[in-house]
């Protein structure tokens, strides 16, 4: 038999089901949180337990870099919002904003890390604190690096004017990526700079 | 048939350069050849992890044997355990997943087609790369060699302290290759199931298996999370210097064993769910009957998905937990049992009162509602904290959790072998072969894992070595041993009937067992299309409505 005659006949059914990117990409996220869930509760348990070395109080707030990365998810979304009604120049701008946002988070965390390393002696193996710390912060910052060259390469495309309106759905799913860093940063920040402290 | 797909079929079967053939397997993006090579490499590395349960079971078939050596048999069951979890059950499963999901679903391939790709090489190059310790790990050289660490690597054990050398390294590294592999596939097949279905397929109209597939892939994406983020921490602890699990600098052994739990105890619903996915379409076709109760299965599984990933500590029991946590595990996982045993009597009432037709899937189907019942039942009597605080690490728990893998999945994925091996080859396989491989294997089987529950119940501890003679040990694990050449046997002919069947069997056609998914609507094997117009259903059984216009389902659903 052939397969188009399990259609029954007459049927008017209006059909629509979720788009495919937005979904593959809220189950990556979801796999992600789960990573981070582990190194969140490992971070909390282990919190108090180094036998020596320094401890959480050395650790300064990161408002500053806080403050860029948390305004770089306005900025990717207007960026996504002027491509949807075709403003190619105006995306690009808040494309690149983004981009420098989030540069400067990444150089903020790289500088907090050499104080760190080279001025309070805290090193991935010093103690207990050292490892989680660098483990849970450095797996976001590892995230933040992805993310900057995913951006990055969408911003070479859109100098080479190969970006359209057309791919404002495709960037709507890494910034829906780049929204998950930002809100594990929420959590890390909370977790590591105020409840550790 | 309709002579046009007739026509399509013929000309994929022009005869190209074996170069050709071989470069279009390995670039390949279908669902239907990426299944295969799931599949097909699933049961290369059953072949071999089976190897080494075998030589595990000569070395302890009398005691004081000294067939392998003592570090020779941690690595056996370090590697048959690692190998038939990640390289045998987990590809195995999603081989099926991948080829049964978008054509029973009415689609043409699955959401990300190269994602899939990615993410069959990258479990294909973890089971490498698992292998490749036995020269890597400094094997050849005498120190390490393959990992010898257990299969769930219990810390300190895996310290550079205790595991000098790189096996433990291989290991772990596997595993996050494998584990990135296996979120992929979930990842897609979440997107294809909510995305691609055809017109007329609401969720409340997918085939069981659907549904099925939609809650190991949940599962699969909550459970190898933190799989991946504890061999992260491993793999700081071991090249950093870190101290997650170094107890000397505060660090905890106990923390990996819940973490490696979390992954752990979902991990064997993530095998079971697709075992219960093949039994909900198997077990309803020959027994001429829809399957009993659609939306309570339903509900069932989602409930085995949710309480599942709340068990994980009742591997921990023995480890001293709060009096508070120990009852807490007792109950969530005494709780699993029951939608789990609402299944049961659903298959069983949709046998009731069919007629039921015993070919080989159905005698596999049958043989796994007994022994799930049983291995089920232990599960319970393990679930008990002081029961299990007696039996913990003996081989009772050996016999449990093989009565479950070997008992109900494998069982289950024999069935779906026999089931769709029409559909993939467009060939019948021989139904003797098929009947002798189930007897010899319900023999076997039962010879290996019903009697190595005693040795547990008088104290045999798993993973030892060789053992003293006079403790009452020694009969059974001598009728353990000779279940083994059954299984082995049954194995071959399985094989052979495969092959056999592959080149020579009798053309199936599209659909030789009346079914009524839409997979048995399109040509066996398939066109790389699936459907060349996509079917629109109005029931869970469209083909039924198809064959039965004057009684259709969509009147009573």
């Amino acid at each position: 038999m052939a397969s188009e005659t399990v259609a029954s006949p007459g049927s008017d059914l209006r059909w629509e089901l979720p788009s495919r990117g937005p979904v593959g990409m809220y189950c990556l996220i979801a796999a992600e949180a789960a990573i981070f869930v582990i190194f969140v509760v490992a971070y909390l348990f282990y919190l108090g337990k180094s036998v020596s070395g320094p401890t959480p109080s050395i650790l300064a707030l990161p408002v500053f870099i806080s403050v860029c990365l948390l305004s770089s998810s306005l900025s990717i979304h207007f960026a996504v919002r002027s491509l949807r009604s075709g403003r190619v120049t105006l995306f690009l701008l808040w494309w690149v904003l983004t981009l420098l946002l989030g540069a400067i988070f990444l150089g903020g965390t790289a500088r907090e890390w050499r104080h760190l390393i080279a001025d309070e002696g805290l090193r991935i193996d010093t103690n207990l604190f050292g490892t989680t710390y660098y483990s849970l912060v450095g797996l976001h910052a590892l995230h933040v690096t992805v993310g900057l060259l995913l951006i990055g390469t969408v911003a070479v495309f859109t100098f080479l004017r190969q970006v359209r309106a057309q791919h404002a759905g495709r960037l709507e799913v890494l910034s829906l990526y780049w929204h998950f860093v930002d809100a594990v940063w929420v959590v890390v920040f909370t977790v590591v700079y105020v409840i550790g402290r | 048939m309709s002579t046009e797909s007739m026509g399509w079929t013929a000309t994929t079967d022009v005869p190209r350069p074996l170069v050709e053939r071989l470069h279009h397997w390995v670039t390949t993006v279908d669902h239907k050849r990426l299944g295969i090579l799931y599949v097909v490499y699933a049961l290369i590395f059953l072949v071999v992890g089976g190897i080494e349960a075998t030589l595990m079971r000569i070395q302890l078939i009398r005691p004081h044997n000294a067939f392998v050596s003592p570090q020779a048999f941690n690595q056996l069951f370090t590697m048959h355990g690692t190998t038939m979890i990640f390289f045998v059950a987990m590809p195995m499963v999603f081989g099926f997943a991948n080829y049964l999901v978008p054509l029973m679903i009415g689609a043409r391939d699955m959401a990300f087609p190269r994602l899939n790709a990615f993410s069959f090489w990258m479990t294909a190059f973890g089971g490498l790369l698992l292998y490749f310790s036995i020269v890597g790990g400094y094997g050849l050289y005498g120190a390490g060699g393959a990992p010898d660490v257990g299969w769930f690597a219990y810390a300190p054990l895996t310290a550079k302290t205790f595991s000098p050398g790189h096996s433990t390294d291989f290991w772990t590294l596997s595993l996050l290759v494998s584990g990135v592999g296996s979120i992929g596939t979930a990842v897609n097949l979440i997107a294809t199931i909510l995305c691609l279905r055809c017109p007329g397929m609401t969720l409340g109209k997918m085939p069981l298996l659907a549904w099925m597939n939609l809650t190991m892939a949940g599962l699969v994406i909550l459970a190898v999370g933190p799989l991946t983020a504890a061999q992260l921490m491993l793999v700081v602890d071991r090249y950093l210097g870190g101290h997650f699990f170094d107890t000397q600098a505060g660090g905890s052994a106990v923390v990996w064993m819940h973490f490696f739990w979390v992954f752990g105890h979902p991990e064997v619903y993530v095998l079971a769910i697709p075992a219960f996915a093949f039994a909900s379409e198997i077990i309803p076709v020959f027994s001429r009957k829809a399957i009993f109760g659609y939306p309570v299965m339903v509900a069932a599984t989602l409930a085995i998905g949710f309480i599942s990933m709340s068990v994980w500590a009742h591997h921990m029991f023995t480890v001293g937990m709060t009096s508070l946590a120990n009852t807490f595990f007792v109950l969530s996982t005494m709780a699993i049992a029951v939608p789990t045993g609402i299944k049961i009597f659903n298959w069983l009432a949709t046998m009731w009162g069919g007629k039921i037709s015993f070919r080989t899937p159905m005698l596999f189907a049958t043989a796994f509602l007994f022994q799930f019942l049983i291995a089920g039942l232990t599960g319970v009597m393990l679930s008990s904290a002081p029961f299990n605080w007696q039996l913990s690490g003996s081989y009772f728990v050996v016999a449990h959790f093989h009565y479950v893998i070997v008992g109900a999945i494998l069982f289950m994925v024999f069935a779906a072998f026999y089931y769709w091996f029409p559909k993939v080859s467009g060939r019948m396989y021989d139904e003797r072969l098929g009947k002798l491989h189930f007897w010899l294997f319900v023999i076997g089987f039962h010879l290996t894992f019903d009697f190595m529950h005693v040795p547990g119940l008088l104290g045999m501890p798993r993973r030892i070595y060789t053992y003293e003679p006079g403790r009452g040990w020694d009969v059974w694990n001598l009728i353990v041993t000779i279940g083994v050449l059954f299984q082995s046997a049954a194995v071959l002919v399985f094989v052979a009937n495969l092959v056999l069947s592959w080149f020579r069997g009798q053309p199936a056609g599209s659909d030789p067992w009346d079914g009524w998914t839409l997979e048995w609507s399109t040509t066996s094997p398939p066109p790389e299309y699936n459907y060349a117009v996509l079917p629109v259903v109005r029931s869970r059984r469209p083909l039924w409505d198809l064959k039965h216009p004057e009684d259709p389902d969509w009147k009573y659903e």
